[in-house]
């Protein structure tokens, strides 16, 4: 850590930072900490982040339940995770500074909005004594701000209520924080402009907050000195930041110019999956047919027609959602048509927790439908990696005539990290074949299987094609209805085979770390990031560990078994109670041990470390 | 040189599968097919733009049927599936079979949807008022009081009428015929065909097997000229077997009179299919025995935006405003920065 001395105040150098904001929801939590994290970005930092908000839209004021934060993690190497701790915390009221303390790193910045600190609020905190007066902030650095009085004057004179002054401390506290990271306010002054434009009173009192909490952090005796993270050495590109969500809109946009094939995406609003909806509506001139449907069944089922008629045909819900689209998703099974049914996971059972992360529905895409049911299932690491994985699931689709289902998660959808920007044109394309009318008069078999075992996607508009496909048992080639048991068995077993078969067509799984050892951690989807950190740690630490990573859940990949039989321990990290764990017993007879947790947040690093350290202590 | 651009004469029997037909013998889905086969004949679109989407029930067997495409969905959920198909094929001809249980119970949702957003699509109803491929449980469509098999005591459920849950829903083309009325039921489908917007159409169908003779005061002879009355736009309600019946309103309320005896022609309710307000066709929709002769024919037919042509609207617009998606514009909007 070196100590340069700046123009007024001593700047430390730091490799990362992670920085927190909360408040009440309504107090602009998530926009300060999506400015923090864009400004970070744009100065060069690998960054990701961790939104964390209340299902309720308004919760009450100042209770602790209440309370809405932005956690972001900035450094100048690469990261994987939104940080387990933080370095700087900004409460806005007590309720925001006793539900996330105890993430405050010892000797941490602690910045307060001290005038909410007033005894209604604390009673709100369910705080027998004010926490700034009581000694108990004693191992931070504490610093009391009067964010709404500072706030409130540096509007004054715009004929703003107090009601629009009291908006603008989140543009205070961040001008604040942005002055302690020393970056720079021309993009959060850009954002100001663009957003409030057409509001120029509130625009300028945004920008006035902004820059008055920023000369605050200069001038003010309080602070002695700022923070410096230089930029990380990201491979060579354009970057933008991008969450989850977004990049699962981006990559269905991709695929669907890939493939050359019309995109209709249809969803039921969710919590957290609505997005990709909201996004993909807005780029109509993509030729993208969005439709909000009546209920996710009508959602999944009318991915059934469009299929049927060519479309490329995907659907967004989350656990709740999904349990609902089983039947249209078995019938999709059934009739053999490509489609993709994107899960982004929250907690369950039932309505559970809508907006914090879980991964608990794997079991649910493996078997969560009537009958020998199988369907392909993908899972994105990150969330750039969203973008990816829709359009390797589209891939496998039309390769085999299947839907795949993509397990993304709370966690993924709304964090974001850098996105090196594709070049469009080197973007190879996905090969769709649509069978021409009959050859040489010859008859037509919708159920004939080509080498994939996948059936011709013949389509309505094609003469001498006309067929009939529908959720009845089909005679194998002709698609005839059949009850013969024979052809029901045979027909079972093709449809496994085929999604068993998808295997020798996806890459070998590869591992991070020693090819053989004593521990492997075996991770899926978005938990990634944090088992990525803790085994490169442990490998730093020269710990016999290495890191195996699923994209791919069904089929697993086809060197899984050589792989976990290499190590003497398997260690499945899972926000479950032990899905793949579950699956890898029984489909491998290795014995793994796992490390579960359902509490609606994702891993820490310290969380698995000390697992990984115990395991081979 | 001359090219023949004159479409290929389709016969009904072109309309044929190569499936066994396997209803009930004297099932009413019989007649159906066959007056299907002849409207479409008739009509002249393709075999290939056509196809037939159905859920689940006997009636739902019908793509099977039909030398078109076709896909035999799963319960209720008929017009889900339609709804995907024509909102990214506009181009094609989709018509949706179902039943009183499939449509109006565990389809209901979808029914109402549908209906509402005005897709150009044929929703044919075939109303048997009773479950027949379950095995004979009462329906929306059962009336009060029916033992059934799952109602050993009678039906307490209030039936629904298919043509008043349409029109509430606004439904733009809204009909009526009868298995057995061959002629009625062709005109009536290639009326509902040539239709632009969503039509539907409740068929009185018998089901020999667990309600037969539900229909009977329709079909027969002796009894259906007092018990049925046809529809024309234009002309007063007028009904019975020596025409000397009619309907008038008195108040908001219609009544059943006998012409002459101071009742003349131009006292009668007159039909009007066209008018956009749908109050009379909800108000004929709930004409029923034996108070009242039941309607047949067109009750409703007015024209209104379709919901794909919307959605292919929405997507000229977008290209028109700010031209064709363009991926890598997309992916660099927003603030960028380069790494060298």
């Amino acid at each position: 850590m070196a100590t340069t001395t700046g123009p007024s105040k001593s700047v430390v150098e730091l490799s990362s930072a992670t920085v927190r904001f909360c408040g009440d929801s309504g107090d602009g939590m998530q926009l300060a900490g999506s400015q923090m994290t864009l400004t970070s970005a744009l100065v060069g930092n690998d960054v990701a982040t961790f939104p964390d908000f209340p299902a309720e839209i308004r919760a009450p004021r100042g209770k602790k339940f209440g309370v809405s934060g932005f956690q972001i993690h900035f450094a100048s190497k690469d990261i994987y995770t939104p940080g387990d701790q933080v370095d700087a915390l900004v409460a806005m009221n007590p309720a925001a500074l006793v539900t996330n303390l105890t993430d405050l790193v010892p000797g941490g910045v602690l910045i307060v909005n001290a005038d909410e600190f007033n005894k209604n609020n604390l009673r709100l905190a369910e705080c027998a004594t004010n926490p700034l007066e009581d000694n108990s902030l004693a191992n931070y650095q504490l610093f009391s701000v009067d964010m709404t009085r500072l706030t409130r004057a540096a509007v004054e004179d715009l004929g703003l209520g107090v009601k629009e002054s009291d908006r603008c401390r989140n543009f205070f506290a961040m001008g604040l924080v942005f002055w302690l990271y020393d970056r720079p306010l021309e993009p959060t002054l850009r954002y100001i402009d663009d957003k409030f434009g057409k509001k120029p009173a509130i625009a300028e009192a945004n920008r006035r907050a902004l820059t008055a909490g920023y000369n605050y952090g200069e001038t003010t005796d309080a602070f002695v000195s700022q923070y410096r993270v230089e930029k990380a050495k990201l491979p060579a590109g354009k970057y933008k930041n991008i969450t989850g969500n977004q990049a699962t809109a981006y990559g269905l946009l991709a695929a669907a110019n890939r493939s050359g094939c019309e995109l209709f995406f249809a969803g039921y609003p969710i919590t957290p999956a609505s997005d990709i909806l909201h996004e993909l509506s807005r780029h109509k001139n993509f030729g993208v047919r969005t439709f909000q449907a009546e209920d996710e069944i009508a959602a999944v089922t009318s991915l059934i027609g469009a299929a049927y008629g060519g479309a490329m045909a995907v659907t967004a819900s989350s656990g709740p959602g999904i349990a609902l689209k089983a039947e249209g998703a078995a019938l999709a099974v059934m009739t053999e048509l490509p489609l993709i049914i994107i899960n982004v996971q929250r907690g369950g059972p039932s309505t559970g927790l809508p907006t914090k992360t879980e991964q608990a529905d794997l079991l649910q895409a493996m078997f969560g439908r009537n009958g020998e049911c199988p369907l392909a299932i993908l899972a994105p690491r990150s969330p750039a990696d969203c973008f990816e994985i829709v359009q390797e699931a589209w891939e496998i689709a039309v390769n085999f005539m299947t839907p795949v289902m993509v397990l993304s998660d709370g966690y993924l959808a709304n964090g974001s990290e850098p996105w090196r920007i594709p070049d469009v044109s080197t973007l190879s394309k996905i090969a769709v074949e649509h069978p021409p009318g009959p050859q040489n008069g010859s008859l037509f078999y919708p159920y004939l299987r080509n080498e994939k075992l996948a059936r011709p996607w013949a389509i309505p508009g094609t003469p001498g094609l006309m067929h009939r496909i529908g959720g009845i048992e089909k005679q194998d080639k002709t698609g005839s209805i059949s009850y013969d048991p024979k052809n029901h068995q045979h027909m079972v077993d093709t449809r496994a085979n085929k999604i068993a078969g998808i295997a020798q067509h996806l890459p070998l799984q590869t591992v991070d770390g020693p090819e053989r050892g004593r521990l492997l951690v075996l991770s899926w989807g978005g938990t990634y990031g944090a088992c990525q950190t803790a085994v490169r740690d442990a490998l730093e630490r020269g710990l016999s560990v290495a890191h195996c990573h699923l994209r791919y859940l069904n089929p697993l990949p086809r060197n899984l078994g050589e792989i976990l039989r290499s190590y003497d321990r398997v260690l499945v990290p899972e926000l479950n109670r032990g899905q793949l764990r579950l699956l890898v017993r029984s489909e491998f007879l290795v014995d793994c041990q796992g490390l579960n947790k359902v509490q609606g947040k994702p891993f820490t690093v310290k969380e698995l470390s000390r697992q990984i350290d115990q395991m081979l202590g | 040189m001359s090219v023949d651009t004159t479409l290929p004469v389709l016969t009904p029997d072109d309309f044929a599968s190569d499936q066994d037909v396997r209803w009930c013998p004297g099932c009413g889905d019989y007649s159906i097919l066959k007056q299907m086969k002849v409207a479409l004949a008739a009509i002249g679109v393709p075999r290939e733009q056509t196809v037939f989407v159905s859920g689940i029930g006997c009636s739902s067997r019908f793509p099977y049927y039909m030398n078109t495409y076709g896909i035999h969905s799963i319960h209720g959920r008929a017009p889900a599936v339609a709804t995907g198909l024509k909102v990214s094929r506009p181009e094609l001809s989709v018509w949706v079979i179902t039943g009183d249980g499939d449509a109006l119970s565990i389809g209901g949702n979808h029914l109402m949807h549908a209906i509402r957003r005005n897709l150009d699509i044929n929703i044919i109803l075939f109303n048997n008022r009773i479950y027949g491929l379950t095995k004979g449980q009462y329906s929306p469509t059962s009336v009060l009081g029916q033992v059934t098999k799952s109602t050993p005591m009678g039906v307490v459920d209030n039936p629904l009428s298919p043509l008043s849950v349409a029109i509430g829903c606004e439904a733009t083309f809204v009909a009526r015929s009868v298995d057995v009325y061959a002629k009625h039921l062709v005109d009536t489908l290639q009326r509902a065909a040539a239709h632009k917007g969503t039509s539907f159409v409740e068929v009185y169908q018998n089901c020999s097997v667990f309600n037969d003779g539900a229909w009977d005061y329709a079909t027969d002879k002796s009894s259906k000229s007092d018990t049925v009355l046809e529809l024309t736009h234009g002309k007063p309600l007028i009904f019975g077997a020596n025409k000397d019946k009619g309907i008038r309103l008195n108040g908001t309320l219609p009544e059943v009179v006998t012409l002459g005896q101071g009742v003349r022609e131009d006292d009668l309710l007159f039909h009007d299919a066209h008018t956009p307000e749908p109050t009379l066709a909800y108000l004929l929709s709930r004409m029923r025995q034996p108070d009242f002769p039941e309607p047949i024919g067109v009750f409703r037919d007015v024209q209104a935006p379709c919901y794909e042509d919307g959605i292919a609207r929405q997507i000229d617009d977008a290209r028109q405003a700010r031209g064709p998606g363009d991926l890598q514009r997309l992916f660099a909007s927003g603030e960028t920065w380069t790494v060298e």
